[in-house]
């Protein structure tokens, strides 16, 4: 296809502008992400506001103020946790995953990593993290996806959760964006294909969610559609609201990456 | 032009509608339960936005998850059914030139961009804003748009969870085909984003043909 010369010269700043871009971004080097947090990591003394445990199958709501966190805790065995979430202020506001994959150039997320809402702001830093194997392509269970994988029993599922979630809270289907699920180790394979790792996650594994503004967090403990296990039998899980400790200067989630650093840029304005 | 060809090709002048998407530019149109939609990318290397509603309750509507799900696999091409949120297949990709299509990225807004790319580009214009301004001819609000279909958008996810958007592999001409499986709206943001190479850095015109249902 011929371009007129005024179009040529329109690519070619563009590219140049894209490159300059792409320069200056790696000159802010990603620093190194340290690896899984050690299992047994304890809270600290006095920090814990609210524990909850939630039964398999079923699902918690809670508020989450800037500086709070939320530790989700495999105390009883492995199980898989999807959340959704909305800005406290304005529930158009909400956790965003494509956005969360592509400004990080990543779908493995993990300690280090930050999620974002739609609006380009930080919503979550994972402050710690045992495992760094979650899932953020394919999201929770659904009646269709227990049906496909247990036959036609009636069995609790996430969908069905967080519409119980939104409803609770003056919200409806149309608020449930997709979701982000801990524990649940989904990968792809060299054709795209999705695949499931074995022994990615046992008892004892957490994660620790630092808010980033005011925010309505929504859970589910519903085993993932991709969970090999023959059958339905979440254990509980342990979710405590804590207070986190004040981020330093240094703060990994807050500088690891220039993507992140602006992005908390946006959280200040 | 791709190599591969769906056969049979259904001849552009057959086509009950023909809109012409300017670059840069919303669309939206409805989609008949049997009718076919292609979307042609004129030039090549253009990236197009698209999201599904159910056409008679906008509360269902396309979920990537839940059709990355029933696939089994990260990448839309042809075959792949579109899976609503109430898990009910809206559209089948019946034809596909060029051979891959994204889901997992979402579309750009300002807000992303200054994130991805540096606060100097905020203000310039994004596929959100015309999402924005399309669903609103529909009463929708921005609570109602979700992660989309990025038609013409390459985005390869590494075995280690890794990302990116590398360049184009539309050629001018190649397009895609659905069949709805339940009247659709339609909407389009052809996407106007100038910061990375999905759009070989020069917006352009896209076609949007609807077919009647085949004998």
């Amino acid at each position: 296809m011929t371009v007129s010369v005024e179009t040529q010269k329109f690519i070619e700043e563009n590219r140049r502008r894209y490159e300059a871009l792409k320069a200056a971004g790696q000159q802010h080097a990603p620093k190194a992400l340290p690896g899984p947090t050690p299992r047994g990591t304890l809270l600290p003394e006095g920090a814990a506001i609210h524990a909850e445990t939630i039964p398999g199958g079923w699902y918690w709501s809670t508020p989450l103020k800037a500086g709070e966190a939320l530790r989700i805790h495999l105390a009883h065995g492995p199980a898989a946790v999807s959340m959704i979430a909305w800005s406290a202020s304005d529930a158009s506001e909400r956790l965003n995953y494509a956005d969360t994959v592509k400004v990080q150039w990543t779908s493995a997320l993990g300690k280090g990593r930050v999620l974002f809402s739609d609006m380009g702001r930080v919503m979550f830093s994972l402050i710690e993290d045992t495992t760094g194997m979650h899932d953020a392509l394919v999201g929770g269970s659904t009646p269709a996806s227990n049906r496909a994988r247990y036959g036609e029993t009636v069995l609790r599922n996430t969908r069905d959760n967080f519409i119980l979630e939104a409803l609770k809270l003056g919200l409806d289907k149309r608020d449930i964006p997709p979701a982000l699920t801990f524990f649940a180790p989904v990968r792809t394979d060299a054709d795209g294909n999705f695949r499931w790792i074995d022994g990615a996650r046992q008892q004892g594994d957490f994660v620790d969610l630092r808010a980033e503004m005011d925010l309505t967090v929504a859970l589910s403990n519903c085993p993932h559609p991709m969970d090999p296990a023959p059958d339905y039998a979440p254990p509980p899980v342990e979710a405590i609201r804590f207070k986190a400790p004040a981020p330093a200067a240094d703060d990994l989630c807050r500088t690891a990456t220039i993507e992140a650093v602006r992005g908390f840029e946006n959280n200040a304005r | 032009m791709s190599q591969f060809f769906a056969s049979p090709v259904r001849d552009a002048s057959s086509a009950l509608r023909d809109y012409f998407v300017p670059a840069n530019a919303p669309f939206s149109c409805l989609v008949k339960a049997g009718e076919s939609v292609r979307i042609v990318d004129l030039e090549g290397q253009q990236a197009v936005d698209t999201l599904f509603y159910k056409a008679d309750d906008f509360s269902e509507r396309y979920s990537s998850q839940d059709t990355l799900r029933v696939q089994g696999s990260a990448y839309v091409s042809t075959g792949t059914k579109l899976i609503s949120s109430e898990g009910n297949v809206m559209l089948t990709v019946t034809a596909d030139t060029c051979g891959r299509h994204d889901t997992s990225a979402g579309a750009c807004s300002c807000e992303a961009n200054t994130v991805r790319f540096g606060h100097q580009v905020k203000y310039l214009h994004a596929c959100r804003e015309n999402f924005v301004i399309e669903v609103a001819k529909h009463g929708m609000t921005k609570r109602d748009i979700v992660p989309n279909i990025n038609f013409f958008m390459n985005v390869p996810v590494e075995p280690t969870g890794e990302l990116a958007i590398v360049d184009g592999i539309s050629g001018p001409g190649d397009y895609v085909e659905l069949r709805a499986e339940m009247d659709v709206l339609l909407v389009i943001s052809n996407c106007p984003q100038i910061n990375n190479p999905c759009n070989g850095f020069n917006p352009t015109p896209i076609q949007v043909l609807v077919f009647g249902a085949e004998d």
